[in-house]
């Protein structure tokens, strides 16, 4: 019953990000054309050599994906702070761990601003000229990743909730906690179309690391908003 | 249920506010925190409610039971800003609210309906006006059932039928066992302890 009661609350704030983020404003699509402008702009830098195109593809769609995923963080809590709705947040906070409000917004978060670019990515794949085998793979370790990227940049976010121009801090913040997302997501899309190299023991890590973050994000950045309070 | 704060002293910045306060409410009881701009009020009243930490001092609820174990989750707190977002509809931002604090007491319309913003629950909320923006927030205070109401400035913005509107409201609450603490400028219209806070400002810099 108490768990119940807790998960329609969460089910609320969830529902309410989602709205909030394809709303006017919401800037749910931001991402996404991010995005597509890095993957359409590479073939024309790299060139029209074909083979490189589709070999460098798996790391070029995991890095604007990672870069794309960035944007937008920043008003993860700002937003709550400037009208007053974080404070209420954080009260609610002795009602149901304030780390599973967190952890709810990083999930809304990512599905109204992530979960695009993993759809995306498929077609994307198209331009760097890579093989089915390699979209899915890449996409997989996109869908299965990214939710790793925003439980880290929850924590730069509440670090500099108080900031007014803080999305820059953050991305360079929480960046270089995301590069072993990234090695692993990479090597596991490699090695689903390069014959020696494995494709599941990366894809574990990666799934693990996603995992950990899940806790130790929300927790962390609970935190930092508690201790952050003015 | 008792609120009892001792000895209570806080800070902003590092320079010390206040220092000293005591006070103790039981059901049914009210306390206006009254002073000069600067003077502390709502810091009190953050101090209280736990979003910033006491230099001294303690705040704690008594007889709260099992619902209601600390002053936080026993707390309706309306800040300076009115905690909505402007492109969500009132009534959205009331049911969110309402979902989130659980604990339902008034239905939306009725909460409304008490508040005086009948038939514009649809309109976004960014598209009210600052009076109705504040009785949209105090309609907040409503829709889910909290014993201890923290009021900061609540008649900011509001005409005067609103600042009566305001008084009943806060009235019945105290009649149906609920404690408020409110910081104020301006007399409220309801029974209540007074506590007035340094009479001189302790720092022109706000």
């Amino acid at each position: 019953m108490l768990l119940h009661r807790g998960a329609s609350k969460v089910l609320a704030l969830y529902l309410r990000d989602l709205k909030l983020s394809v709303r006017a404003g919401g800037g749910a699509l931001t991402g996404v054309i991010f995005f597509l402008a890095v993957i359409v702009t590479i073939p024309f830098g790299v060139g029209p050599d074909l083979n490189l195109l589709a070999r460098i593809g798996p790391a070029i769609l995991w890095t604007g994906a990672l870069l794309a995923s960035l944007l937008g963080l920043d008003r993860l809590f700002q937003a709550e702070r400037e009208d007053g709705s974080l404070d209420l947040l954080v009260l609610a906070g002795d009602r149901h761990m304030l780390a599973l409000t967190v952890l709810v917004k990083c999930l809304a978060h990512w599905t109204a601003s992530v979960l695009p670019l993993v759809i995306a990515a498929p077609l994307l794949g198209l331009f760097m000229n890579m093989d089915p085998l390699g979209i899915g793979a890449t996409t997989l370790t996109l869908l299965v990743g990214t939710p790793a990227i925003a439980f880290i940049g929850a924590v730069g976010a509440a670090v500099a909730v108080a900031l007014p121009r803080g999305g820059m801090l953050i991305s360079v913040l929480i960046l270089p906690l995301t590069i072993p997302v990234l090695i692993f997501g990479v090597s596991a899309s490699y090695g689903a179309v390069a014959d020696p190299d494995p494709f599941l023991p990366p894809f574990l890590i990666l799934a693990a690391l996603t995992l950990f973050f899940a806790v130790i994000g929300p927790l962390a950045a609970a935190l930092a908003l508690r201790g952050g309070a003015d | 249920m008792r609120l009892i704060a001792e000895n209570l002293s806080g800070e902003r910045g590092g320079e010390p506010v206040f220092s000293g306060i005591n006070f103790s409410l039981s059901n049914s009881e009210a306390l206006v925190v009254t002073g000069p701009n600067g003077s502390g009020k709502s810091t009190l009243l953050r101090i209280v409610a736990g979003l910033l930490p006491a230099s001294g001092g303690k705040a704690r609820l008594e007889g709260g039971g099992e619902a209601f174990v600390s002053i936080a989750s026993a707390c309706h707190y309306l800040g300076h800003q009115n905690a909505m977002k402007p492109t969500l509809s009132v009534t959205e931002n009331l049911a969110f609210w309402r979902d989130f604090c659980g604990a339902t007491e008034l239905g939306i319309d009725d909460a409304l309906d008490a508040v005086g913003l009948a038939g514009i629950g649809h309109l976004p909320f960014g598209f009210l006006s600052t009076g109705q923006r504040r009785r949209a927030a105090i309609a907040r205070l409503l829709v889910s059932h909290r014993p201890l109401w923290l009021l900061d400035e609540p008649t900011a913005g509001l005409d005067k039928a609103s600042e009566k509107r305001l008084s009943a409201l806060m009235t019945a609450h105290c009649r149906n066992g609920g404690i408020i603490i409110a910081a104020t400028h301006l007399p409220l219209g309801i029974n209540a302890q007074e506590l007035a806070m340094g009479d001189a400002a302790p720092s022109w810099g706000e």
